[in-house]
């Protein structure tokens, strides 16, 4: 691949997927997109990016940035962050979601699935502890190939074996042939949702905990600060960031604060002026004859399932401020949310009035 | 250090184990059957044992239903290594009192990630 080629590609995944892709990743470009080419009947690389260069090739450059960002992903990766999930988060925000009973987690670059199935494992191991709980886990992931997968819980024998404990694969799949099949159950806990991390994702909610493992690192500074600082936004006071073993919002953004001890967790930093979320609870509350009206879910927590129309007035506030400049950072105004709560309350009350 | 013993009727494969191990910081004793590894645990016992199912003269199986009966014989973690991939031959090795069941083929990444699971390494 010649200098200009390798340019053009470069520019065209970090426009189209914010990837970084350094000087010395030749190797890796080859070995993922001579697949590639060879599925579209394309001879070379040089005719990939031939073909690419021009308009009408919307299935190509898909296909691109699909096999470009795709990661290898196994069950308990890593460990420690489940260790954290099980040990830290889930016992802190058992006590103190005791009241709405509903803790929302998302797995921002969910890959073939194995990290949302993981922490669903590991609340079905505690059974008796979250039975009493709503949990929405949420898998998104930039590639809608690998979400099929993740969709369908089929694994090889390979990937059962990476860090999944045997008696894991005993309880929670069943053997297809050479497939291993995660159980309905847990498929049923996962919902997953194609999702770009450079556009707006102010839509999705409030979520207790995200993970946001091995994907900053492929993008560069002010992207990483962009994510970083949208995530902010998505988090209560007393929820959780988790990245990778090998990244840090040190330098980044000064929204959230390492929780000592504990290597790749991340809380909301407690002085920005976050409040925790049994306080916003109250808070919305004071809302309720406005949110009352769609048919779903608190003012604050969409449910996926729910269509856009349905979402609740302080999510379509964000969601339009957001949609109308998607690349910069923002920040969450609440004066303005306050402002808008109000109107609608006043609505609220005319129409009341009218009866 | 401490010791793994390595229990395949292939020299190839006890040859591949014993790399791997030797890698994690294993002593590594090998046994061909499990009449062979049984004498060897009698010598010493080991920390670990991998296990390969069938052999003759001895199975995986029979070996460590008597291993578990042995004094100190519950000591050992115990990894199945096998080609046997099906549940129910899995079902009846953690019923039996294995720690870890590793379906053939097997490499280094898989084994280290089994080890971990047990507390060996």
């Amino acid at each position: 691949m010649i200098t200009s080629e390798y340019e053009f590609l470069r520019g065209f995944l970090k426009s189209r997927s914010g990837l970084v892709l350094s000087n010395e990743k030749q190797y890796l470009v080859e070995s993922r997109l001579v697949p590639v080419a060879r599925r579209h009947d394309l001879a070379s690389l040089s005719e990939l990016i031939n073909s690419l260069r021009k308009p009408g090739t919307k299935q190509l450059q898909e296909d691109v940035v699909e096999a470009m960002t795709t990661n290898e992903s196994f069950f308990f990766r890593d460990k420690t962050p489940f260790e954290h999930f099980k040990e830290e988060m889930l016992p802190k925000l058992l006590e103190k979601r005791a009241a709405r009973k509903k803790i929302r987690i998302w797995c921002s670059a969910a890959s073939t699935g194995q990290e949302p199935y993981s922490l669903a494992m590991i609340l079905r191991e505690n059974k008796i502890k979250t039975s009493s709980y709503q949990f929405d886990i949420l898998g998104t992931d930039i590639s809608k190939e690998v979400l099929d997968k993740a969709r369908l819980g089929q694994y090889s024998q390979f990937e059962v074996q990476r860090g999944l404990p045997i008696q894991m694969l005993m309880k929670y799949f069943t053997q297809q042939g050479e497939i291993w099949q995660v159980s309905n159950d847990l498929r049923a806990m996962v919902q997953w949702k194609f999702l770009n991390l450079l556009e707006n994702f102010s839509h999705l909610g409030e979520f207790d905990i995200v993970f946001c493992r091995n994907v900053l690192i492929y993008f560069d500074q002010p992207t990483k600060i962009d994510i970083l600082n949208r995530l902010a936004k998505l988090i209560p006071a007393d929820g959780y960031l988790v990245l990778g073993a090998a990244e840090t919002v040190v330098g980044l953004t000064d929204q959230f604060e390492p929780v000592p001890h504990m290597r790749g967790l991340y809380r909301p930093k407690q002085s920005a002026g976050k409040q925790p979320e049994p306080q916003k609870m109250a808070n919305s509350l004071k809302a309720e004859p406005i949110s009352a009206r769609p048919a779903v879910g608190k003012p604050h927590v969409p449910s996926f399932s729910s269509p856009a129309t349905n979402t609740p007035a302080t999510q379509n506030t964000m969601r339009t401020n957001s949609a109308s400049a998607p690349d910069k950072p923002q920040k969450f105004d609440r004066e303005k949310l306050n402002a808008s709560l109000d109107s609608l309350r006043r609505l609220n009350a005319q129409s009341s009035n009218k009866g | 250090m401490k010791q793994c013993l390595v229990v395949d009727d292939s020299t190839v494969i006890r040859k591949v184990a014993r790399r791997i191990l030797e890698d994690m910081g294993f002593e590594v004793v090998e046994a061909a059957d499990g009449q062979q590894a049984l004498d060897a645990c009698l010598n010493k016992m080991p920390e670990a044992v991998l296990l390969d199912w069938n052999m003759p003269v001895m199975d995986g199986m029979e070996f460590l239903q008597k291993l578990r009966t042995l004094e100190a014989g519950a000591a050992p973690v115990v990894v199945f290594c096998t080609t046997e991939n099906d549940m129910s031959h899995i079902v009846q090795a953690m019923n039996a009192g294995a720690n870890e069941y590793i379906m053939k083929p097997f490499d280094k990444e898989i084994m280290e990630a089994k080890f971990q699971e047990v507390g060996l390494i």
